[in-house]
């Protein structure tokens, strides 16, 4: 392997790229606000009294660290490794993203912007955004597609209450995909004022960068609290990928850790093997979306086909590029958990363990399930807990069958 | 001299601005729209854009992402644009027509092939909205070996630094995106307009271009006095949208007339126009 870099965690190269894939794929009128993004998270990185504010933040309002829990009925229960989970549920607002969107509204507030945007799926970046707006007082619009604001009703009631504007988006299949283009014209109709804050490593570099910076306090934590609580590194890292902010957050402290196993979970749907499903690593093929070139779910055309999951936040036809390139180079293995799969280990988890987990996260754990029981009992398996279910329990009780 | 060459040296010595009309190809399906094409030169255009659809047009506004997504619909795929475009050649040697569209469909096709069919078709020029100067490296090689021009986008946000690094490489004409924002959304103010190109004219000798914000035949009017050529494209579109029921003689009705009214206000600001 000697074509690597002494470091994996080293990309992405100037022009922003990771081997092949990433860069900048925008409209010519973004691309002055992309380089002075740049340079201003640069400046900021360089700034302890950035690093002071966002740390004060993450440990006061997100509630940081947040535990890396033991599961011992899990663990007896696949009868093999031991699983810990990260807890990023026990953070303000539920899920992981508000680690990223303190960072973001942080550096907007520094570059002069007035007016946050945000796309969402599930509705979790959304209502972190949400969150930060508020707490930084400034106004912020939520695109969400319209098939999105009905199965996760909760999240636009959160929204709202947050002071947010949520404008449903009604073009093309009406989901993530649709609100991060309508994100992105917004964003061109309004760049002087205005800072999109994009809610996972995907959109045109220096974003997936970003977005992973600042993920990674997940998987920084995660090392020391596996060395302190279990004495070594984990065996195996598990996360679920839909952007693949979570899932990037865990694993990039861990890539360089050649005997630590990484596995990226992605959504099977209704199987890989028919029309219904996200897996757009193992399904798909290179192209470009969304400001960046990656693993993309298309036709032979290159049109951008419309991706299917029981999970809101895994719904998205595209991936970020570090992932594509951990893929290509072999470092990260990706697989996929179906809709069945996911909703299986979403139910075992609140049974065995207390825990309600996001649908996002169940796929992490439906990967869990298939792997626990043919490892070692003093095996170690760290799993990305992304977020908590409650958001999800009308549409799980619909996939049930029970009204409520 | 190539054809959008020739096309804005004559144009230069008529002393006179371009009409230059966007439609999509295979909008609202394959026959009507190949009668929009044909009719479009009778109809006062200079040179044509010639829309590629894309699932996913970012840059564009409602007008335009109906417009692709009908052709979607109809079937319109890259092989069918490329036999439209070889189909109105048979018929026009002079009538420039620019592809203008989003990159992902040129990548699936692999840019090398695609420039390859595009120059047989009898494409003269591209524009990739979201394939700015950093990444066009790998269509610019083919086609500046094909004889095909990139047209490149200036918007307000390029500021001069940044303009050097646009025109490097930019060749046939530039293309001033009038608003900051998507297509057919916002309306230009005229002295911003005028500005920016006194800045782009002191960096580049090329013609520009100005669209994005022109719907009528009086601010095409105006921006005829300023430019080199005025690119209508959400107005046209959305006439094909609002006679999308009444079939094909109709619409291409529709669309000439719309079309010969925006020519020939462009056209009668001869001589008006500021040299650099
Ligand atoms: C709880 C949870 N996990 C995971 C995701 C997927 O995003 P990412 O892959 O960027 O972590 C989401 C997205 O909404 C989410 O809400």
């Amino acid at each position: 392997m000697s074509t690597l870099p002494n470091s994996i965690r080293s990309g992405p190269d100037a022009s922003g790229h990771f081997g092949a894939f990433g860069g900048r794929f925008v409209a010519e009128t973004l691309m002055p606000l992309l380089l002075e993004l740049e340079q201003a998270y640069e400046a900021a990185q360089n700034d302890p009294s950035f690093h002071k504010e966002l740390d004060g933040l993450l440990t006061h309002y997100v509630g940081r660290e947040s535990p890396l829990y033991f599961a011992p009925r899990l663990t007896e229960h696949f009868g093999g490794a031991k699983i810990y989970l990260k807890r990023e549920d026990l953070n303000h607002t539920g899920a992981h993203k508000i680690n990223n969107c303190l960072g973001q509204i942080l550096l907007a507030r520094r570059m002069g912007k007035t007016r946050i945007i945000a796309e969402t799926g599930a509705g979790q970046h959304g209502v972190a955004t949400a969150t930060v707006a508020a707490r930084f007082g400034l106004p912020c619009v939520v695109y969400m597609g319209e098939v999105d604001t009905e199965r996760q009703k909760p999240n636009v009631f959160r929204m709202n209450l947050l002071g947010a504007t949520v404008r449903p988006v009604t073009s093309g299949s009406r989901t993530l995909k649709d609100a991060t283009n309508e994100a992105l014209r917004d964003w061109v109709a309004n760049v002087e004022d205005t800072f999109y804050i994009i809610g996972s490593v995907v959109g045109p570099h220096p974003y997936p960068t970003i977005v992973r910076d600042f993920q990674t306090v997940i998987g920084n934590e995660t090392r020391a609290q596996m060395l302190a609580q279990d004495g070594k590194l984990p065996d195996l890292v598990v996360a679920c990928v839909g952007g693949g902010s979570n899932a990037i957050g865990m694993f990039h402290p861990f890539v360089d850790d050649a005997e630590v196993e990484i596995h990226g979970v992605e959504a099977a749907g209704e199987g890989v093997d028919t029309s219904r499903h996200a897996a757009t690593i193992t399904k798909g093929s290179p192209g470009v979306l969304h400001g960046a070139r990656s693993y993309l779910l298309q036709d032979a055309e290159g049109q951008i086909l419309e991706a299917h999951s029981i999970s809101a936040g895994l719904d998205y036809p595209g991936v970020g590029p570090e992932h594509s390139w951990l893929k290509d180079i072999g470092r990260v293995k990706y697989f996929s958990a179906t809709d069945q799969e996911a909703l299986d280990s979403f139910q075992l988890l609140s049974r065995l363990e207390g825990i309600i987990p996001a649908l996002e996260s169940a796929h992490a754990l439906a990967h869990v399930a298939k792997i626990a029981p043919k490892m070692r009992k003093d095996q170690a398996i760290a799993v990305c807990l992304s977020g908590r279910g409650d958001k999800d329990v009308f549409s799980v009780a619909q996939a049930l069958g029970e009204k409520i | 001299m190539s054809r959008i060459a020739a096309c804005f040296a004559e144009l230069k010595a008529q002393g006179r601005a371009a009409f230059v009309p966007f439609v999509t190809a295979g909008d609202p399906d394959f026959d009507t729209s190949r009668a929009i094409l044909e009719a479009l030169p009778g109809a006062g255009a200079d040179l044509i854009e010639l829309g590629m659809p894309f699932s996913d047009p970012m840059a564009d506004g409602p007008a335009v992402q109906a417009s692709s997504l009908r052709a979607l619909h109809a079937g319109a795929t890259m092989a069918r644009t490329f036999k439209l475009v070889r189909g109105f050649r048979q018929r026009d040697a002079k009538t420039p027509i620019v592809l203008m569209g989003y990159y992902n469909p040129v990548h699936a096709r692999g840019a090398e092939r695609f420039v390859r069919e595009a120059a047989e078709a009898g494409v003269d020029g591209f524009i990739i909205v979201d394939l700015p100067p950093e990444e066009d490296a790998v269509l610019l090689k083919p086609a500046n070996a094909a004889g095909i021009d990139i047209i490149r986008l200036v918007t307000p946000t390029t500021h001069d630094a940044r303009l050097v690094t646009v025109l490097n490489g930019a060749s046939g004409y530039l293309y001033y995106v009038s608003i900051t924002g998507v297509t057919g959304t916002k309306s230009f103010a005229e002295n911003d307009v005028k500005t920016a190109l006194a800045r782009i004219k002191k960096a580049s000798t090329l013609p520009v271009a100005v669209g994005f914000g022109i719907r009528t035949p009086a601010q095409a009017a105006q921006i005829a006095r300023i430019a080199d050529a005025a690119v209508v494209g959400s107005a046209i579109v959305s006439v094909i949208a609002e006679r999308q029921k009444d079939g094909k003689d109709k619409i291409v009705a529709a669309v000439s007339e719309l079309c010969r009214a925006l020519a020939d206000s462009i056209h009668a600001q001869a001589g008006a126009k500021v040299r650099a």
